[in-house]
């Protein structure tokens, strides 16, 4: 049970929150609230002619083609990345956990990459496997046969941006993970070993078991970062081409929004994506949620 | 004691802060807002400046922005918000949104108002000429503008035996095929700005339009006609030469393109006269410039057309303001200022002294590459074809463009197909845009 705290002014816990209150209403709900409002609008850029169109950009936006094209994309590259980031996350947790010389400087080297932004991670992934002025890219095709262009096959630029983006990720999971892992009780996994239980096995039945409230909230923070925080590998890396091919709903956001300068479609977009994101949540602890053992 | 000391630092920094900011009250101050980083941001800087010192009656600030769309979106917001500057740099594809925003003072109106007497004549038509109403009014004043021209690696054509650059179409995949053959270059050829320099000033320089309406001048209902038996020609030769190693795809933008013909991977590279400061920095062979190559059968190939950027006057400040912008503009356009820009930037000088002056001065024999996109701009009197593209939403209109060619190249759809389809989406395009625009 959650514990009530009592303030003896009873105006005291209400001032308390304000601050974070003003905040969340200036910077999320007032925004919110204008892609809601210019999503109903058919507007030109300077704001000089507008006219109220109810739905419309909603249903223009569904009738295109290409916009369900950029739904599945995020679906397809949003499930890639957090699982590739998860896997490899709890894997290196699951390693480093076990090490035992240079504990603290193997964890400060797998923390170290999420202290890179996006965009320079999209940067950093693109100078090894550039066709052109890749440090790398030359591998794949001369020593494994096979052809690798990210500029032209829209499979390898989205599997780019997968690694790219579940790369920088990697470390923020690890975190969580080996935090997770080291308040997991020596006692249930010596006891198991006593009992003559394997590594995998101790793993499988009492630690994996035990992170899954870990797992599960990395799962919601990893699936939020793909949708949105992505925009700046997408950005430097392939700006959503190969003909459409990396083009996520947020990426298409602000290239309709920002260069196109059609701005209903890109609110409709926002709020579009917003729905999306939300539902996902809500999916995600009302059946998800129901798997994961909070013990402890 | 330090409280005291900071005290008294404070009061003084007031004073002095007052004390200056009642003298620079004087001049009008004139808020100047664009695009341009690093090398080129000097350069505008020191134009600029001799502005300042010239007179004292004006001060121009210069405020770098970002890149062109990050300019434009903050030029945009801030005229929402009564916030905007006097002259905002758009690039060329945000021409048409700038035109109908009814937020801009056209230049023309403007320089005639204050009293400046502008001969137009005496300007680079094909320049001017794209950011022209219909009425043959200028809307903007060109600032930095280019065209592309094409690169050839001179130590490749010698060792596969050639002299000149190819100056057909028929020509280049001959040339190609030889620079391939002869083991010199793994590529024969590649292309900058695909859209701008495959269909844009190839349908400029072939005389044929891109869209209906005199290519978007005549009306928001314009329709793309890239579809036509000619460009699906080009394209269904760029791709057959792409089977043989004669043409390389390497990016829609400018970086993967002179990587491959820097690095020597690519004998022959398409791209804006901008490309020519990296090539003398960075190619360690003899490179040499020419004109963009034209069909066999077109004996009298027409102008090419430009990009870049042209400053904009948003409307909305005092009246006495509008005098230091025109003199800005003004003193912009003097020889002066064109040949220091043209010198140090590589852009086209936009009037035709600051052209002869430099011709005389013998800077073209000296510097050859830096004449050829000026000649080929300058060869004929720009027609409706050849005088710039007014298409609304234009940018998203290239990406669809670079869309379909993508697809052209990996094997996806043919270039009828492709170009159809870039026809039908790039029209959905417009309809929105004259829909947004009633």
């Amino acid at each position: 049970m959650l514990k009530r705290s009592s303030f003896s002014n009873r105006l005291l816990p209400y001032l308390l929150i304000l601050p974070q209150l003003l905040i969340i209403l200036i910077f999320f709900y007032w925004p919110a609230a204008q892609a809601l409002f210019q999503s109903f609008m058919l507007s030109d850029p300077f704001g000089v002619r507008s006219q109220f169109v109810w739905l419309y950009n909603f249903r223009h936006l569904f009738e295109d083609p290409l916009y369900w094209k950029s739904i599945g994309i995020t679906f397809i590259f949003s499930f890639l990345t957090t699982m590739l980031s998860l896997s490899a996350g709890l894997l290196t947790a699951a390693l480093a956990n076990r090490v035992l010389k240079a504990k603290s400087a193997i964890r400060t080297f797998l923390i170290w990459p999420y202290a890179v932004a996006p965009a320079i991670s999209g940067v950093l992934w693109m100078f090894i496997f550039h066709p052109t002025f890749g440090i790398i890219s030359r591998l794949p095709t001369q020593w494994l046969g096979i052809t690798w262009n990210p500029i032209l096959n829209g499979n390898d630029a989205l599997f780019l941006v997968i690694i790219a983006s579940a790369w920088k990720q990697i470390s923020y999971n690890f975190v969580f993970f080996i935090a997770g892992l080291q308040s997991i009780p020596r006692s249930l996994i010596e006891a198991a070993a006593i009992d003559g239980a394997g590594p995998f096995r101790r793993f499988w039945t009492i630690s994996f078991p035990l992170l899954s409230p870990t797992l599960f909230f990395l799962m919601v923070m990893n699936v939020v970062y793909a949708f949105f925080e992505t925009f700046g590998i997408i950005h430097t890396v392939t700006q959503g081409g190969p003909g459409g091919a990396t083009m996520t709903m947020i990426y298409k956001v602000y290239r309709d929004g920002f260069v196109g300068l059609d701005l209903g479609s890109s609110a409709a977009q926002s709020v579009v994506l917003m729905i999306v994101i939300v539902a996902l949540t809500l999916f995600q602890f009302k059946y998800i949620e129901k798997k994961v053992q909070y013990a402890g | 004691m330090k409280l005291r000391q900071l005290a008294v630092f404070l009061v003084m920094g007031f004073g002095v802060m007052f004390m200056t900011s009642d003298l620079m009250a004087k001049p009008i101050e004139i808020q100047f807002w664009h695009a341009q980083t690093g090398a080129l941001e000097e350069s505008l800087k020191k134009i600029v400046n001799a502005f300042n010192q010239s007179q004292n009656k004006y001060v121009v600030i210069p405020v770098a922005k970002g890149s062109y769309s990050e300019t434009m979106n903050a030029g945009i917001a801030a005229f929402r918000s009564h916030n905007q500057p006097h002259i905002l740099q758009v690039y060329e594809v945000g021409t048409q949104t700038m035109m109908l925003s009814k937020a801009i003072y056209p230049v023309y109106d403007l320089m005639k108002d204050t009293g400046h007497h502008i001969d137009w004549k005496g300007y680079l038509q094909p320049v001017l000429s794209y950011y022209e109403a219909a009425n043959g009014e200028l809307q903007s004043m060109p600032f930095n503008s280019s065209t592309p021209i094409m690169y050839y690696n001179k130590d490749m054509f010698k060792k596969a035996g050639l002299n000149d650059p190819p100056k057909t179409w028929e020509d280049l995949g001959k040339v190609a095929a030889r620079l391939v053959a002869s083991g010199g270059a793994e590529y024969g050829m590649t292309s900058a700005w695909q859209t701008w320099v495959m269909i844009e000033n190839y349908s400029a320089i072939q005389n044929i339009p891109i869209a209906t309406e005199a290519n978007g001048f005549d009306g928001l209902d314009a329709r793309l006609t890239i579809n036509n038996p000619m460009l699906i020609h080009h394209f269904e030769r760029l791709k057959q030469w792409m089977n043989d190693k004669r043409f390389v795809y390497e990016e829609r933008e400018y970086k993967g393109p002179q990587a491959a013909f820097i690095s020597g991977k690519c004998a022959i590279l398409m791209d804006s006269i901008g490309a020519i400061g990296a090539l003398k920095h960075n190619a360690k062979f003899d490179w040499g410039a020419a004109p963009l190559p034209v069909e066999a059968s077109n004996k009298e190939p027409q102008n090419s057309i430009i990009g870049g950027a042209s400053l904009w006057v948003l409307k909305g400040h005092p009246k006495e303001d509008y005098q230091g912008v025109a003199d800005f503009l003004a003193f912009l356009a003097t020889e002066d200022m064109q040949i220091l820009w043209h010198k140090e930037t590589g852009y086209l000088p936009i009037t035709l002294k600051a052209y002869e002056k430099l011709k005389s001065s013998g800077y073209y024999q000296k510097y050859p590459a830096q004449e050829v996109g000026i000649l080929q701009l300058t060869r004929k009197a720009p027609t409706v074809n050849s005088r710039g593209i007014r298409l609304g939403s234009f940018p998203q209109i290239r990406d669809v463009m670079n869309e379909e060619i993508e697809m052209l190249w990996q094997g996806k759809k043919t270039a009828r197909q492709a170009l159809d389809d870039a026809v039908s989406r790039g029209d959905e395009l417009l309809r929105q845009f004259e829909k947004r625009s009633e």
